[in-house]
């Protein structure tokens, strides 16, 4: 319980103009940009855009600087932001087929079409600190290779003419939309990937690595991983046709998982699905595992009691932005509680001790 | 008749596409220089908005909402009656009513000049920015070999 309580106005608005100030650091040094920000923390900007769930790099690189770097402080400004912005609508869903792929990777197929393209990673690095880095340095240009005209197929396009890897048929259903409806329980996959999709990284992290480590294991393989730009295209209604409104880089995984059969599906490869705005490679293989083991009923697996199997434990913790706004809420007054808590448990001490004389009184 | 008004359509969808996705400096230092910039009114001012993005299950299930991007839009009417539509990537106002000028002149007379001077020059640099992208992912490309095996 909160009461309300007059005073501390200055200390707060002391407090802020000092928050300016430290968040300014030493002004000898030349302050931050938001181009540098966007242009060179670009992985902090797409996990803010990723858990913040706003595309807008511009807005997620001041968020940043605003939030002293704190990326759960600057989700927590985005989605701010983004509760004043008015909806205009629903895109068509965007085609990841059709991506211009920065980088597309198979753990399973070494010689799939479109081939093995690693794009500016960070995976044969060798985690040595690069004091380069720490002196202005010049940087070699990337070297260019024959530009492929073409869309790269997905791989598991591949595995389906064998019928032996879990179809994901289309269809037209509108998904329901947490943003608009608050959660319900049991969901469904639409509601279950949109929920993981703005899910804290490190949570979604631990949940999928719990089902690595023996909790509900589902045999994960990245049947294919890419990153890259497509196109974004609405139906717009005083025109009466769809137009492509912009372009969103997404990070797309899609694991192939082994699966022996159950009671009512025959053995077959089956399927999880991760996908997330920006280059978010850790999040979106995360997003996968969980998805996937969150799918034990409708492949009619065992509910082997684990925790990443639990679609009421997963998506009810995995909003940083609820989770810190309730954790963190415990830290502002709760004199009058206490005060109350104060009074029980002198109450109990005594009655405890009065107890105790009377024990001994009577012995 | 129908035909001519599917071949407008899909050139409109064509334009509106690019000057939609067009980064907003590359776009505005080319509207800056177009001359005889037409008088209008605003049918719909610009605003700010969010547009929720779709993704598929799997990549081609059912539909889920995937996350919002932000999109400013506007309407203009030129003294003739023409009418033009800007839907812009980001919360640039400016670029918006650009768009929506474009729009509303690429259905007069005008179209032929501003298609050479804005719309051809930037979708140029577009795909010169991609193509580049494009060819630095390939220079990525792993080139497999297989070693002799020593089992002889």
């Amino acid at each position: 319980m909160y009461v309300a309580v007059k005073g501390g106005e200055k200390a707060i608005e002391n407090a802020h103009t000092w928050l300016a100030e430290e968040r300014r650091g030493a002004t000898d040094v030349a302050e931050l940009t938001l181009a540098q920000i966007r242009e060179q923390l670009s992985l902090a900007v797409n996990r803010v855009m990723a858990e913040g769930s706003l595309f807008d790099p511009d807005l997620a690189a001041l968020a940043i600087k605003q939030a002293r770097g704190d990326l759960i402080e600057a989700i927590f400004l985005i989605r701010a932001y983004r509760t004043t912005l008015p909806r205009f609508g629903y895109s068509n869903p965007v085609e990841t087929g059709e991506m211009a792929c920065d980088r597309r990777i198979s753990a399973t197929f070494k010689d799939a079409p479109g081939g093995q393209v690693l794009g500016p990673t960070f995976d044969y690095t060798h985690r040595l600190l690069d004091f380069k880095l720490a002196a202005d340095g010049e940087i070699p240009e990337a070297p260019q290779g024959p530009a492929r005209q073409e869309p790269t197929p997905h791989i598991t396009e591949f595995l389906k003419g064998e019928d032996i890897i879990q179809d994901e048929p289309a269809s037209d259903e509108t998904p329901g939309d947490l943003t608009r409806e608050p959660m319900e329980f049991p969901s469904n996959r639409p509601l279950r990937l949109q929920s993981l999709t703005r899910g804290d990284e490190g949570f979604v992290l631990g949940m999928a690595y719990s089902t690595q480590r023996g909790y509900a294991r589902n045999h994960a393989f990245v049947g294919e991983l890419r990153i890259g730009k497509v196109v974004v295209e609405m139906d717009i209604p005083e025109l009466g046709f769809a137009i492509d409104i912009g372009e969103v880089e997404l990070t797309e995984c899609e694991t192939v998982n082994q699966f022996t059969g159950s009671k009512t599906e025959p053995p077959q490869f089956t399927r999880g699905y991760g996908l997330v705005f920006g280059q978010s490679e850790r999040k979106s293989i995360a997003m996968a595992l969980v998805d996937r083991a969150l799918r034990w009923e409708e492949l009619g697996e065992d509910n082997l009691g684990a925790p990443a199997q639990d679609e009421e434990f997963v998506l009810s913790h995995a909003d940083n932005i609820q989770a810190t706004g309730f954790l963190e809420h415990i830290k502002l007054p709760h004199y009058v509680d206490f005060q109350s808590e104060l009074e029980l448990v002198r109450k109990l001490r005594r009655e405890a001790e009065e107890r105790i004389t009377q024990k001994e009184a009577a012995e | 008749m129908t035909e001519n008004t599917n071949i407008a359509t899909e050139a409109r969808e064509d334009w509106m596409g690019l000057l939609a996705r067009a980064p907003d400096d590359a776009l505005m230092s080319l509207w800056d220089g177009i001359q005889n910039r037409p008088s209008f009114e605003w049918l719909r001012s610009p605003e700010v908005g969010g547009v929720m993005v779709r993704g598929r299950t799997g990549g081609t299930g059912a539909p889920f909402n995937l996350g919002e991007m932000t999109v400013t839009r506007c309407s203009v009417v030129l003294q003739d009656g023409t009418v033009g539509h800007g839907y812009v990537q980001g919360r640039s106002k400016p670029k918006a009513e650009a768009a929506a000028l474009v729009d509303a002149m690429m259905q007069t007379s005008a179209a032929g000049e501003l298609q050479a001077q804005l719309l051809d020059p930037l979708h140029q640099q577009m795909q010169a920015a991609k193509t580049a992208r494009a060819a630095k992912a390939a220079a990525t490309k792993v080139e497999f070999f297989t070693l002799v095996r020593g089992e002889d």
